[in-house]
């Protein structure tokens, strides 16, 4: 699996004591990437997706610029950004 | 007995924790915790005194907080707090109780979850849902949820909770089975043939007296009620109160017949103190008669509402009564309601009321 740099929000680090703001992870889809993150901080899982199991309502992950599903494919070259979206809080 | 209170707050923008000693005179104020998530229940274990805040975050989902210091750290986790997955998500954890060594919370939509780990992880009681009235049940106001959880305390089979605007269930064995336990109270909102159902009834909080555990009380939406048996029957002690509506109901720490109360002016008249003048209403009989209290509260323009766990008693004596509004403010009484003090204001809406009693 390809490594990749993933951007988390603000306000998911404090949530996370110790939790890195673009942390390097190893994924094919937008799900690994999830399971990766929730291997290195346990829980955040659980903050990111509900047990639909879908990415929250209010937040957003987008790869390469398009708003993407757990299921969006993703390579090392793959711009990662997980965003709270301006519709939640 | 030199002693430590503390009030916890529920809000809609995280808890504070308020502290003073046993004469509750001055009080110092900290918060907001839990990241200003909206947290609808703030409660401390009195066996551990770790405090437990259930809520959920319009970002990040369902989760409880814990704080075993007394709010100066706190952690949170929502493991195993889901439904299977393809059902539909558990938006916020609503309440709290805690018995025994287990931590009990009520979600919504409409569950019942357990933790043997002081809230690090949780299991569904799955019996309730298996009801099968469940695919029945209809959200109330603040949609489908489960707000109210009263265990015994002798028999740790025994709970019941309460549903809006299912009605009130019991189980007797721990969870695995349960009854719909609400006869006698009524439903204004149905068709007049229709008004005494099964289940269905818009249940707003339900308490148990103490040392009288057959005892409960019930706040409903059309109605105040108290049950002799367990729930089994209810009878409706509204007579003498300014309302049949209201959201909160208090017992007292030691009598059974002592109850506390604030009714608004009515579902449909604006849900503020009826008249605009507050009042807590207390009743030493079981709901036979009614003592309006307004000493200190105000007497005019109170367009405010006290939400269903904004109120509460500490187990002093003479017990401290507290009243959370939905404008921020703070009620304290330390006379069972004679007089009041606002000891908090301009915070968020206060969405629960909860005490701590620790040694000094």
């Amino acid at each position: 699996m390809p490594d990749l740099t993933v951007r988390l929000p603000p306000a998911l680090l404090r949530l996370f004591p110790g939790s890195e703001a673009e942390p390097t992870v190893s994924a094919s889809t937008v799900a690994g990437i999830v399971e990766a993150l929730d291997r290195r901080w346990p829980g955040m899982r659980d903050r990111l997706c509900d047990s639909t199991p879908a990415i929250r309502r209010h937040m957003n992950v987008f790869v390469d610029g398009e708003r993407a599903t757990l299921a969006t494919p993703v390579t090392a070259h793959s711009d990662v950004f997980i965003m709270t979206a301006i519709s939640g809080g | 007995m030199p002693a430590r209170v503390f009030v916890l707050l529920g809000t809609k923008k995280g808890a504070f924790i308020l502290e003073s000693d046993s004469r509750r005179q001055n009080w110092s104020q900290k918060g907001p915790f839990c990241e200003t998530w909206p947290i609808n229940h703030a409660i401390a274990d009195p066996a551990t005194g770790t405090i437990y805040g259930a809520g959920g975050n319009e970002w990040f989902g369902p989760a409880v907080w814990k704080s075993t210091d007394l709010g100066a750290t706190w952690t949170h986790s929502s493991a195993g707090l889901a439904y299977q997955p393809g059902e539909a998500a558990i938006q916020s954890t609503w309440s709290l109780a805690a018995r025994g060594g287990r931590l009990y919370a009520g979600v919504q939509p409409a569950g019942l979850f357990a933790s043997d780990d002081a809230g690090e992880t949780w299991s569904e009681i799955g019996g309730l849902r298996a009801h099968p009235t469940a695919a029945k049940w209809q959200p109330g106001g603040a949609g489908l949820i489960l707000h109210s959880i009263v265990t015994h305390p002798d028999d740790p089979g025994q709970i019941w909770v309460g549903i809006s605007s299912a009605g009130v269930f019991h189980t007797g064995d721990g969870g695995k089975t349960w009854t719909p336990r609400n006869s006698g109270t009524r439903c204004d909102y149905l068709p007049e043939a229709d008004r005494y159902p099964e289940f269905g009834q818009c249940v707003h909080c339900i308490v148990m007296a103490p040392n009288q555990p057959e005892r409960l009380y019930q706040q409903n939406h059309c109605g105040m009620y108290r049950s002799d048996d367990g729930g089994q029957h209810w009878q409706s002690i509204e007579q003498g109160l300014p309302s049949s509506f209201g959201f909160p109901a208090v017992a007292h720490p030691r009598d059974p017949g002592t109850l506390f109360l604030m009714p608004l002016n009515g579902d449909i008249a604006g849900r503020y103190m009826p008249g605009a003048s507050a009042a807590v209403w207390r009743t030493r009989d079981g709901g036979g008669a009614w003592q309006a209290m307004r000493e200190g509260l105000p007497r005019h323009n109170a367009f405010f509402g006290v939400l269903r766990q904004a109120m509460a008693a500490d187990r002093l004596e003479p017990a401290g009564v507290y009243a959370g509004t939905n404008t921020g403010t703070l009620f304290a009484s330390a006379d069972e309601g004679e007089t009041w003090t606002e000891i908090a204001r301009h915070l968020p809406p206060i969405l629960s009321v909860e005490t701590l009693v620790l040694a000094a």
